[in-house]
């Protein structure tokens, strides 16, 4: 009698609300495209950003405090909600990018936001994902969907070249990320993440810390942490342009969440341990990041890069491993967020007949030509640099105030140096556009592309007014794992 | 108004200037000539709202005046402004000077004339809220911020090696400032706010100062500019325009003397006493190294960019060595390298204007056909060296006094530069006043015209009034300085009383 009621039992499904409404918005698009075909290409569109700003308000709407189900698979708490708006106001923004570009590259595929909206819902699996078995799920449900949007612009030898690549070297960090899981649960016997605390608690078996350096492998390819950064520039290179931005956004926030939540929820007992080798991967980020990016012509390999460095200042505050690090990632997730949306609205929006620019040298004398973008990128070049009022600075300040507080002087100042070394190339954008003179006269941006560029703008050169209330969020966020 | 006290109103003020310029002006002829005059009412305003600002200002008092308040990330980050003793007179000073750039621009800049405005009225805001801030992310915040303005002017309406100087001086820069904002992030958690009235009244770790004052030191220092890290300084003046120069010699340069006498000296006093002997080597190499390579200098502007170095270090001295009369002489001095800088740079940017060349050689003979201008630069130039009677012997003076008490060496090394300055700008003088006219360009040179008088004037009177009349400054710093020494005095003894005690 109980093993029937057991089996039937529904789990409580309010917690998975928005992912639940994704999944079902990406069947009802699919139906859609599948019967009325490619005319129904803006349809599909709307309704993929229409359920991914419902999704929106219901987290927003959650009340406080934490709630798990599915057999404490999937939990629900007050930093998976922060992290999911940061993942959903990214993929919108992703599609509102594409719409213009697609269009006139000729490949608008009604299938984009299908994949983008399942690939959303793999992220928002992994922000959630309270076992190693939900956040093996997760991630491939996310992996899988953007290796096809990698290659979405099949008859270019270039973009299915980055398709390709991502996947076989995904594949790879996927197979280490699993072999780390099974060695974690062969040594704890648990794949929850609670309970994995709960037996490592204050000793660490050499066969979890194993399990957890591969573990850690598989997570620093998806934040493209160094030295698992190989196919970044590569890919990002390679893809479509609004592909790239939406790689340089949404999926860095869950994976970055992911790493979080696995650190801090399962391995707090072990701290020491893993904090060595985020510390490590946070330092290779940032240095490589900023010394590789000085010869980059191309804009996306030079945004490639910077995301790498990004990355290892997320790090930077996770390697603090206390409360102000969770939210020194928050805050400058979400400045990150903003900016890589900001500059990719900015290329986005430089369009000639040919297409849109793609080197450094094609932003030539833009503050002539272009002075509303040439301001706006020169603006965001500097935030990303971390010069104060805008955003980055403050992202900056958090995230390594955590790690000052958490006493990584050494790693502190490594990062700070090697953001100066940042700034070289970073001002070398600015240069250009302000410096130079005029070589190219483009077209105004799409409609779509330059609300994006206001909205993101506004948030960055105005961040110092709503700098207390999103630390506010983010440290109720952090709070809810600790 | 609008819950904003008079110091928002300073900050604030420029802002609104530019972004009518930005915004409420057309991009024609009429639209430009307007920018410009948009510009010079707005730093005029800013000036007499600054003058408001003083008559509040009560000098025997030695706390914050005019103290204004608003929460920022809770109560630990606060927006917090204020003025004491030592702000007030660099206040003054910049809304001072920024109306003769925006005078000393108005014929020499004629391309994107709107864009150069705007950014020498934001550049303004973000100067001032160096002085005023009293939250040290809220001092970082503007610090920094000035940056993007100064990399912009110097970039885009520089001369030729323009691109070479602008990277040059944000990287240097940069790279000394993310060290302190390390340090005032150690600060943050050791007394849990970022408030400076709280953080002077917070007493750190002896073990931990140490660390903080380097941090702020690398910053200061580049800012300053202090030998060694000085060298950003003569590409950026070689290739920023005339308002530029001026702005950089008057303005941003004090940033870093301000920065040690609000920060090191009061916040870290057992630090600031331990490395003392450091800063008076670095201060006396400067004074003597940079003045031998002033000497040495065939281009006008970077000649007076090595004086700048070589007068820095008297400041530096100053305020290093721990005595009233040092840290008066180094306010002083500050104030008064402001005025005299700041007027040699406008001068040699009339004759730049009307010649094109900064080369020493090129001149010769002006006094035969400029003689308003001759006189004018040889007050300058008298005032650079020393002369009683100018500014310039005032700020020396009392900060070899200060010197000398403290270490009778250092004063007897660093005086050797009075004599030095004198070598340089007098030969420099010598160059390019006297001598026959030997090129037919100078023949029909003309002499100052109006608004070049009416520049320099005001820039004359006060270097003049402050050297027979060095009070006013004097006074108006004397009770805050008593007040920082006092603590910085009181850990002095403390150090050497516990060195006498070991065995």
């Amino acid at each position: 009698m109980n093993i029937t009621t057991q089996v039937f039992q529904i789990p409580w499904l309010s917690p998975a609300i928005p992912e639940i409404l994704l999944a079902c918005g990406a069947l009802v698009m699919i139906l859609i495209g599948a019967i009325r075909g490619q005319a129904m290409q803006r349809v599909i569109e709307m309704i993929a950003i229409g359920i991914m700003i419902i999704a929106l308000l219901i987290v927003v709407g959650y009340g406080p405090g934490k709630m798990v189900t599915f057999e404490n698979a999937f939990v629900n708490d007050a930093f998976a909600r922060f992290m999911k708006v940061l993942t959903l106001v990214g993929s919108i923004m992703a599609i509102l990018l594409s719409m213009d570009f697609m269009k006139s590259k000729g490949i608008e595929k009604f299938e984009y936001p299908i994949l983008i909206t399942l690939a959303t819902l793999g992220m928002m699996m992994m922000i959630s994902a309270n076992d190693l078995m939900a956040l093996y799920i997760g991630l491939e449900l996310q992996s899988l969907a953007l290796y096809v949007v990698a290659s979405i612009h099949r008859d270019d030898a270039k973009s299915s070249e980055a398709g390709l690549k991502y996947f076989v070297l995904g594949a790879l960090s996927s197979g280490m990320l699993l072999y780390g899981a099974s060695l974690i649960y062969g040594f704890t016997g648990n794949v929850n993440f609670d309970t994995i605390a709960k037996v490592l608690q204050g000793k660490a078996a050499t066969g979890a810390v194993f399990g957890l350096v591969f573990l850690t492998a598989g997570l620093a390819f998806k934040v493209s942490a160094v030295p698992f950064h190989m196919w970044t520039p590569d890919v990002y290179e390679g893809s479509p342009t609004p592909v790239t931005a939406f790689f340089a956004g949404a999926p860095k926030m869950a994976a970055m969440a992911l790493f979080v939540r696995v650190m801090i929820e399962a391995f707090p007992g072990i701290t020491q341990q893993w904090q060595q080798i985020v510390a490590f991967l946070a330092i290779a980020s940032m240095v490589l990041g900023a010394f590789a990016a000085i010869g980059q012509q191309n804009l996306k390999r030079l945004m490639a890069y910077s995301s790498i460095s990004n990355m290892g200042y997320a790090l930077v505050a996770l390697s603090a491993g206390n409360q102000a690090g969770v939210q020194g990632v928050a805050v400058f997730m979400a400045t990150y967020l903003m900016m890589t949306a900001g500059v990719f609205a900015c290329i986005l929006s430089l369009r000639t007949k040919d297409g849109h620019a793609e080197t450094i040298n094609d932003l030539a004398g833009l503050s002539q030509t272009r002075k509303g973008t040439a301001f706006v990128l020169a603006m965001l070049m500097f935030s990303l640099i971390g010069i104060p009022p805008l955003a980055g600075f403050f992202g900056k300040w958090e995230a390594f105030a955590a790690a000052i507080n958490a006493k990584l002087y050494i790693l502190a100042a490594i990062g700070m140096v090697s953001s100066v070394v940042s700034a070289f190339y970073y001002l070398r954008i600015v240069k250009v556009m302000y410096l130079d003179e005029a070589s190219v006269t483009y077209r105004q941006g799409a409609p779509e592309v330059n609300a994006v560029m206001g909205v993101t703008f506004g948030f960055v050169f105005l961040f110092f007014l709503v700098w207390g209330p999103v630390v506010n969020a983010a440290r109720v966020a952090a709070k809810s794992l600790f | 108004m609008l819950g904003l006290g008079i110091l928002s109103g300073l900050i604030i003020l420029p802002l609104v200037g530019a972004l009518f310029i930005a915004f409420g002006l057309k991009e024609d002829d009429a639209g430009t000539r307007n920018a410009r005059w948009v510009a010079l009412w707005t730093t005029l305003a800013v000036f007499v709202l600054s003058l408001f600002a003083w008559a509040q200002f009560d000098i025997a008092k030695a706390g914050f005046q005019l103290v204004e308040r608003k929460e920022w990330l809770g109560q630990a980050v606060v927006y917090q402004l204020g003025v004491d003793g030592i702000s007030m007179p660099f206040v003054l000073l910049t809304t001072f000077l920024v109306p003769f750039c925006i005078v000393a621009s108005w014929e020499s800049i004629t391309k994107r004339v709107r864009e150069y405005m705007i950014a020498f009225l934001v550049l303004e805001t973000m100067m001032l809220g160096v002085f005023v801030a009293l939250d040290t992310v809220l001092f970082y915040v503007f610090f920094e911020a000035g940056l993007i303005p100064m990399f912009l002017i110097i970039g885009i309406w520089g001369g030729a090696r323009r691109i070479y100087a602008s990277f040059k001086l944000f990287l240097y820069t940069l790279l000394g400032s993310v060290l302190m904002l390390l340090a005032i992030m150690a600060m943050y958690w050791d007394a849990g706010t970022t408030d400076i009235v709280k953080l002077l009244a917070h007493k750190f770790d002896p073990k931990m100062q140490t660390w903080l004052w380097l941090a702020f030191f690398a910053s200061f220092a580049v800012k300053m500019p202090m030998w060694p890290v000085h060298t950003w300084l003569p590409d950026a003046h070689v290739e920023a325009p005339t308002a530029g120069s001026v702005i950089l010699a008057g303005i941003l340069l004090k940033m870093g003397g301000y920065g040690f006498i609000r920060f090191s000296l009061p916040m870290f006093p057992e630090a600031s006493h331990l490395f003392a002997p450091l800063v008076f080597a670095l201060s006396v190499i400067a004074i003597v190294y940079t003045s031998l390579v002033a000497l040495m200098q065939d281009d006008i502007k970077k000649l007076i960019a090595y004086s700048s170095v070589a007068h820095m270090g008297f400041v530096t001295m100053g305020i290093f060595s721990g005595n009233t009369q040092g840290v008066q002489g180094a306010v002083f001095q500050m104030v008064s390298h402001g005025l005299v800088s700041g007027a040699l740079f406008l001068c040699v940017g009339i004759v730049y204007d009307r010649m094109q060349t900064r080369e020493i050689t090129a001149y010769g003979g002006l006094v035969n056909r400029m003689p308003w201008y001759a006189l004018v630069f040889m007050v300058f130039t008298m005032a650079n060296v020393g002369l009683p009677g100018t500014s310039g012997f005032v700020g020396e003076f009392l900060t070899l006094l200060g010197a000398f008490k403290a270490n009778t060496w250092v004063a007897a090394i660093a005086t050797t530069g009075v004599i030095l300055s004198a070598c340089y700008a007098l030969w420099l003088f010598a160059r390019v006043i006297f001598g026959e006219v030997t090129k037919p360009v100078f023949e029909t040179i003309p002499d100052l015209d109006r608004r070049e008088m009416a520049m320099l004037a005001p820039l004359v009177i006060l270097v003049i009034y402050y050297g027979i009349q060095p009070g006013p400054i004097l006074d108006a710093c004397a009770a805050s300085v008593d007040q920082i020494l006092k603590t910085y005095q009181a850990a002095a003894s403390a150090v050497a009383k516990t060195a006498a005690l070991a065995p």
